[in-house]
Formats: structure tokens, sequence, C-alpha cells
């Protein structure tokens, strides 16, 4: 009998193609609101079809945010997952499926509970079935309630006609009495504690808190050109287009995404482009415009492995240096990493406001981690929203980029107001006419690139402490990797490791350098320089002492991190 | 303070922008008369228009007329007026540039602004070379003619601005020489007034840089389409294709939906983007859903 408690890692793979997103859907969904904390992340080859694709379903009694390497139950749907996963299968793996599906160099070494899927689908009716079986067997696992998969399954199905609603209801049904069946039997033991809150509780991808997070900050135009593993985020917004009257384009490249988008600003809309570092890379000379005449700009970069088209469905933290150094000449920008969930929501909604009040481009970084992972969460706080709108009229008389002590100028928009408005991305004047003064010059540099950024500066936000200003070792993360360093910390359950996490990336606030006064700094990132640690010191002369670096396309799991901070703190 | 109205509205009025930075005698200053003259008969205050530019000699005219007006990047002209039309459709929005400001740096941008019709003019100041970087050959430039940096002379084949449009069923499609004042004025007017994309290609002198096209040269080697049915996209194309003498006039017009008409932001709400506010009910809603 082999028995899991409190927190049981489920792994599904199979061929692109081949339905493991709706085994995933059914049991996410299912399992929340049976009463249990889910997690899902999903790691997907470049292809359309075939290959191998995986989901890690986490079910725990606890809330649980990150990916583990560890799997516990395995569901193999074709030949090559146990290969593929290899490395991630102990001794008390179960690997639950057809033996058909297990190589043969597996049999034998590893826990194989046979379960007759395919035998069940074709009793329904048709192998199609066997997504929804297999769905109802883990749900029966874990004694969940079989009315959410008979809801779910309406939800999803609901449109292809009642017939095919009843035949995978039946097919989840059988799947559901087997895995009772295999916990009765004893074959399988599962203990994972229920919490009623979490019934009440939302499931939110980073693609959803991104998008959901930019309407709800505003934003009525998106304009973008494909690119994974952004593409969520304007499929998100263009299938909320109608309801919400706003415009979403796909244009002919990232370069009229770009423009596009600040021609909206100019004239007044909050407008975003989703896009990942090669289409961010076109967008650059676009983004020395908005620096230049002060244009706002709200970028969302989901980062992928690089150079160029790199490992188009993996994922990396690699660029940061892209988005800081990106663009020609001085200017500020404002860089923003969100670790959760809800920090996605509310920094998104955030940046529309940062990039109207500052005029400067506001860049989101997320990455193919962070936009396919999601989680139970309490509803976010729609109070905690603020919508701040910084556009004046235009008043005869009125100069574009008046000469101002905190370097922001006072920005109107055509058409509101009798005076008119003239922007420029040559050097110009006060009214936002070409000059080539020097006086003039030296002053309009000073007023963006000195004088508006020390203001963004000193208004930033400070990271997120968590654990004991006195501790010996401080750990710092940003973005993406909040999840798992947290988790790690936890486990490894010392009092003198703090945890510094930055969602909130650049310009950093110089008061930030007194967390990291007399200690040990293990920066972790998922890049192969440590571009944040490279950061830390440029920014506030911070050394760092260790780096824990991963760069194989893959996300941090927990016990990596945990390895890599026992390693240093012992 | 009363503001000035009529032809007097558009004069520039800042203290930089009555320093013209063209070269006496360039066919500019005649597109500027041109176009303020046709703004004016439009009888639209500045407040309403908006001039966005790429970069080039041609590109430097919001500076010199009194509209809203953005100079912004080589080539870019066209995305960027599509993004100001998008979000405040009510402003008459004008896309202004040199030819290789629009034919070259932005050409896939005027070939994708043509499929999706945003209700913008985009006008093309064609001095068939580059003017500000100092005479090199523009995707314009005749056959044979020698540069600094076509020592051997040009042997790409011109681009066709007229036949490209009408190929691809843009919506208004012109071509005029800002050498005939009032003919250009009426051209213009009505490629503002028409609904959807207007091209504009503006025949003008470069006396700096272009010693072949001169002004006597485009007036021996032009003339006016007196019987011409611009809704006959056949008979434009033959026109099109007619290079010496160039036509000039109204090539084509075919009305249909712009870009602004289609998308969902104003099927209901009429109001440009600025003046709207985040939807949260909506928010709410979908976070409610996401719970059951
Ligand atoms: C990205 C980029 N590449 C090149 C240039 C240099 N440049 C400025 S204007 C110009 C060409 C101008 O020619 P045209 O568009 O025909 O305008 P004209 O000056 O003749 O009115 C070029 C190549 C630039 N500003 N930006
Ligand atoms: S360089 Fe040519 S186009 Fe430019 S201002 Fe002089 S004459 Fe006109």
């Amino acid at each position: 009998m082999t028995e899991f408690k409190e927190d049981v890692s489920i792994v599904l793979g199979g061929a692109a193609g081949q339905g493991i997103q709706t085994v995933e859907g059914i049991l996410t969904y299912a399992l929340k609101r049976s009463g249990y904390h889910v997690y899902a992340n999903k790691e997907y080859m470049s292809r359309v079809r075939g290959g191998i694709n995986t989901t890690e379903i986490r079910v725990s009694s606890r809330r649980v945010r990150a990916f583990v390497k560890r799997i516990d139950i395995l569901v193999p749907f074709k030949q090559g997952v146990l290969s593929w996963v290899s490395d991630r299968l102990s001794k008390e793996t179960v690997v639950l499926g057809e033996r058909e599906n297990v190589e043969e160099e597996f049999l034998g070494r590893v826990n194989l509970v046979e379960v007759p899927l395919t035998k069940l689908a074709l009793e329904t009716g048709s192998q199609l079935y066997i997504n929804t079986t297999a769905a109802g067997l883990i749900v029966g696992l874990f004694h969940g309630d079989f009315g959410a998969v008979e809801e779910y399954i309406r939800k999803r199905f609901g449109s292809k006609g009642e017939n095919v609603v009843n035949k995978n209801i039946e097919a989840a049904k059988k799947g559901y009495e087997l895995g009772v069946k295999l916990c009765e039997e004893g074959t399988i033991r599962v203990e994972v504690g229920r919490d009623e809150k979490v019934r009440e509780e939302i499931l939110l991808s980073g693609t959803e808190a991104v998008g959901i997070g930019a309407l709800a900050g505003g934003m009525n135009f998106l304009s973008f050109y494909p690119m994974s593993p952004s593409t969520g985020v304007s499929t998100f917004a263009a299938q909320k287009a109608e309801e919400f009257g706003i415009i979403v384009e796909q244009v002919e490249d990232e370069i009229s995404a770009i423009n596009m988008a600040l021609g909206a600003w100019f004239a007044g809309a909050r407008a975003m482009v989703s896009t990942s570092g090669g289409g961010f890379a076109l967008m650059s000379e676009a983004l020395s415009l908005a620096g230049m005449a002060e244009n706002p700009i709200v970028i969302h970069l989901a980062q992928r492995p690089g150079p160029a088209t790199g490992l188009p469905t993996r994922t990396m933290q690699g660029d940061l240096n892209l988005v800081l150094y990106a663009g020609h000449g001085d200017f500020p920008r404002i860089i923003l990493a969100p670790g959760s969930m809800e920090e996605a929501f509310y920094l998104t909604a955030e940046a529309f406001n940062l990039a109207d009040k500052y005029q400067v481009p506001v860049i989101i970084l997320t990455d193919q981690y962070f936009v396919d992972t999601y989680y139970n969460l309490p509803r976010p706080d729609l109070g905690r929203v603020r919508f701040e709108k910084y556009i004046v009229e235009a008043k005869p008389g009125y100069r574009r980029y008046e000469l101002t002590e905190d370097g922001i100028s006072p920005r109107a928009v055509p058409g509101y107001g009798e005076e008119v408005v003239i922007a420029n991305g040559n050097e110009h004047d006060e009214w936002g006419d070409i000059t080539e003064e020097a006086e003039l010059t030296r002053e309009m540099q000073e007023k963006r690139a000195i004088r508006k950024l020390e203001t963004i500066r000193k208004n930033a936000p400070l990271p997120r402490l968590i654990g004991s200003e006195n501790a010996r070792y401080l750990v710092v993360s940003w973005g993406s990797t909040l999840h798992a360093v947290e988790e790690a910390i936890e486990k490894l359950g010392r009092d003198d490791v703090a945890f510094l996490h930055f969602s909130w990336v650049y310009p950093l606030n110089p008061e930030t350098k007194r967390f990291f006064e007399g200690k040990t700094v293990i920066v972790v990132e998922n890049n192969v320089t440590g571009q944040f640690a490279d950061l830390l010191k440029k920014e506030l002369g911070v050394d760092v002492h260790h780096r824990v670096l991963k760069y194989d396309g893959r996300p941090f799991s927990v016990e990596e991190v945990f390895d890599a901070l026992k390693g240093v703190v012992e | 303070m009363n503001l000035p109205t009529g032809r007097e509205a558009f004069e520039p009025r800042r203290p930089t922008s009555k320093d013209v930075a063209w070269c006496p005698g360039c066919g500019n200053f005649g597109i500027r008369n041109i176009l303020i003259s046709a703004l004016a008969e439009l009888g639209l205050k500045p407040s309403e228009v908006a001039i966005i530019s790429g970069i080039g000699q041609a590109a430097k005219m919001p500076h010199y007329i009194n509209a809203n007006g953005y100079h912004t990047l080589h080539g870019r002209a066209i995305p960027i007026a599509t993004g100001v039309k998008a979000a405040s459709p009510e402003l008459t929005v004008i896309a202004e540039g040199g030819d290789g400001d629009m034919y070259a740096e932005g050409g896939n941008h005027l070939l994708h602004a043509i499929r999706r019709n945003p209700d913008i003019t985009v006008l093309i100041h064609d001095n068939q070379i580059y003017g500000l970087t100092k005479g090199q050959a523009s995707p314009t430039t005749m056959v044979g003619m020698k540069t600094p940096t076509q020592p051997w002379g040009v042997f790409e084949e011109p681009f066709n601005p007229i036949a490209l449009a009408i190929a691809m069923n843009a919506s208004f499609v012109a071509r005029t020489f800002m050498g005939y004042f009032r003919e250009s004025v009426e051209i213009i007017k009505k490629a503002i007034q028409h609904k959807g994309l207007a091209i504009v290609d503006i025949l003008h002198p470069c006396v700096s840089f272009n010693k072949v096209n001169t002004y006597a040269w485009y007036r021996e080697h032009t003339y006016w389409m007196d019987d011409h049915d611009p809704h006959d996209r056949e008979a434009a194309f033959k026109r099109a294709l007619e290079e010496d003498p160039l036509p000039l006039g109204i090539f084509y017009v075919n009305e249909k939906p712009t870009f602004e008409e289609s998308v969902p932001a104003y099927r209901v709400d009429k109001r440009p983007l600025w003046q709207r506010e985040p939807k949260l009910d909506l928010v709410e809603k979908f976070f409610e859903d996401k719970k059951a």
C-alpha cells in the first residue's frame, strides 16, 4: 500500500493534443470545489501535436503555490512519459495507468498500479472519454465532490450537446468509482485535509491575473503580435473586448504594436502591449520614443529563454537586462515583476496609474512559468485598486514639456481644451518644438533622466521582507521565483535566514540598502549570469555572496532551492 | 483669450515654430500652404486636428502648422496615427512623411493600414529622394539617377504607390503635384472628408538634392485625369500603370467600414477612450464567475 499525506504531487503526461488540459481542468476545479488547496503548472514542447507535455497538480491541505520536482502519482497517457520525467521518479512514486504506456525498462522499477482506462472509456462508448475517466479516477482517490466534476463537464462541454455531456459524466463516474475502490482496497491511501474556505476562493492563472489586472487598471487598448508565452494575455483581452468595450488589435509586427499603443496613449487611452523578449527587441526603438516624448506605455513581457528564438515554450528570467537597457539615450522606466497572482493583479492595475503619472514606460516582467501557473487564492479586493488619472486640459498657453522641479510636466491630450498639444521624439523646447539649443538640451536631459528618475526612485515601494531583520542570511529573489523560495525557506526552518522579495525591480528606492547591511546575501534567479544580483550591485552597491542560478529552461523546484540554500547555510 | 480662427488659426504661434528648417524654394512650403487652406476651408479648429509625422524634412510639418502634433519615428507615423484615431475618433488625424518615411521604412505599415482601414489621411511628400539625410535614393527615385550613395545610378524599379494601393483595394487613392495649388487643396479636402484610409501621394521638388524632378519637370511630365471614374477599379489600375506623363487626380474611391467602426469599443459607448473609467463591476463579475 502506498500512502500520501497532506500534500500530493500528481503529474499527468501525454502528447500535445491528447487532452491533458481537459483532465487538468476537471481536476483542479473539482478538487478546489471539494475544499482542497490546488496548484497547477505545465511544461510543454514547442509543437502543436505529439511530443511530451506534462502538467503538475499539487493537492494539499495547506496553501501550495510552487513547483516541486517530486512526483507522487504519475499518470502517463503514452509511452515515453516515464523516460521524460525519470529524474523526478522515486520508489514512492505510484504510476497510475495502463501497462502499454509504461516503457519496458521501467516495469519492475516503478510502483505500477494498473487501471483499465481504455476499457472503461470504451464501455462508455468511445476511447475519446479516456481523459474524463482519468480525471474522475483521481478525484475519486481524494473522495472529492463528484457534483463538481459534473458541473465542470456541463460548463465545458455544454455547447456540444446533451449526449456529449452525459457520456463524459458517465465516463468520469466510472473513473471515480474505480478511484474510490483503489482506496477501499487499500492499494493507495490519500490523506489530505480539507479547508472549507477554499471552496469560496478563485482559481487564477498568471495570464489571467495580468489580463484582468490590466482591465481593472482601465486598459482600453491592446495591440500585439503573437509570441509565446505572452499571447495568452492578448487572447484573454480579445475574449473580453466586447464585454469591456475595448480595442484589441493583432497587428503586422511588434513595431506597429507598440507604436499604435503609443499613439493611443498620446490621445488619452490606457494602452498595453503584450510580448516576449524577441518582440520586445523590435520595440526598443519605440521605447526610446516613449522616453523622449514622455509618452506613457505599459508593456507586458512574458520571458522565455533566449538569445533569439531560444526555447519558445520554456522559462527563464533572462530579459531583465534587456528591459533595463533597451532603447538608446537616457530615460527612466519602471520595471515590475509580480511573484504571486495577487501581485500580478494589483501591480498590473497600478502600472497604468504609474505610466499615466510619470509618463514613462512601465514594464511588467513575467515568464512562461508564471503565466502558465495557477492556484486557488482569496478573491482580490477591488477596494485596493485605485484609478488615478493625470490628464489635464490644454488651456491657451499650454506647454507639453513645461520644465518642473520634479521632472513631471502636465500631460494634456488632443481634443481636451482649446489649445494644441505637441509631442516630439526629437529634442524639444517646452512647447514641444524641435530645438538644438545647448542649454535647453541640457535642461531637458536632466529633467527626464535625472529629476524624473529621482522622483520615481524616492516613491518606489520597498521590497517585502519575510523573516527577521536581524537574520544572518538574506535570501533575495524577484518575480516568479517567489513561492519556490518561500516554501524552501519554510522547509529549512531556520530563524537566521530571512527572505527579501522584489516585485518592484527598478528603479530601487535607496532605502532598500538597509535590508542588506551585515548580511550574507544569497540571490536566487532563473538565469545564467545573475542579472538581478548585478543590478543590486549597480543600484545599491550591495555585494552578493552567493548566486543560486538555474538556466535549463525549467523553473526552480522547491527541492532545488532548498538544497542550494542548505548548501550555503550549513 | 480669443484664439484666432480660419487660416490664421493654423499659423504657428509658438516661439521656435517660426524658425522653418526647409531650404528656400522647397516644395514643402507649398504643401504646408495647401494643408492649411484645406483645414481652414473644412472649418476645422486646430484642437480638432492631429498631425502625426515620421522623420524627414516633410515630417517636420507639425512644427510649422498650429494643430495637435506628434513628431515621431522614421516610418512609424501610420501605426501611431492609427492609435490616435482609434483612441479619439472625433479627431481629424493626418499621418505625414516623405517617400522614404512612408514607402521604405514604413512600407509594411502602409500595406497593413490599407487592410485595417483606419479613418486617417496619409499625406506622402514624394520628392523622389531622401532630403534630410542629404540626397540618397528613395523608393521612388527614377532608374538611372546618380546619387552619392548610388554613384553607378539607381537600378531598382521605382515603387508605384498608386498601383499598389489600388491593388490592395485601398479606400481612397490620389496623386497631386503641389505646384497646382487649388487642385491640391481640393484633393486634400476630399481625402480628409473621405471616411476610411485616404492616401495622397504629393509630388514635390527637392531643390537641394533632386536635380532631375524639378518644378518644370513635374509640370511637363504630369496631366490631370478629367474623364476618369474613381469608382472603376480596373480603370484606376490602368491609369496607375501610366508612367509618362503621370496622371494626377483621384484614382480610386472605395467606401468600406473603418477600423474604428469595426472595433467593439464604440458600439455602445461613443466617448473617446480618455473619458472612460475601468469597469470594476465587470472585473468583480469575472471573479465571481471564477469562484464557481
Ligand atoms: C530608424 C531610422 N533610420 C534612418 C534615419 C535617418 N533618416 C532620417 S530622414 C530619412 C529619409 C528621409 O527621406 P524622406 O522620408 O523621403 O523625407 P524627406 O526628408 O525627403 O522629406 C532617413 C533615412 C532615421 N531617422 N531613423
Ligand atoms: S532638402 Fe530638399 S526636401 Fe528638404 S527642405 Fe531642402 S529642398 Fe526641401
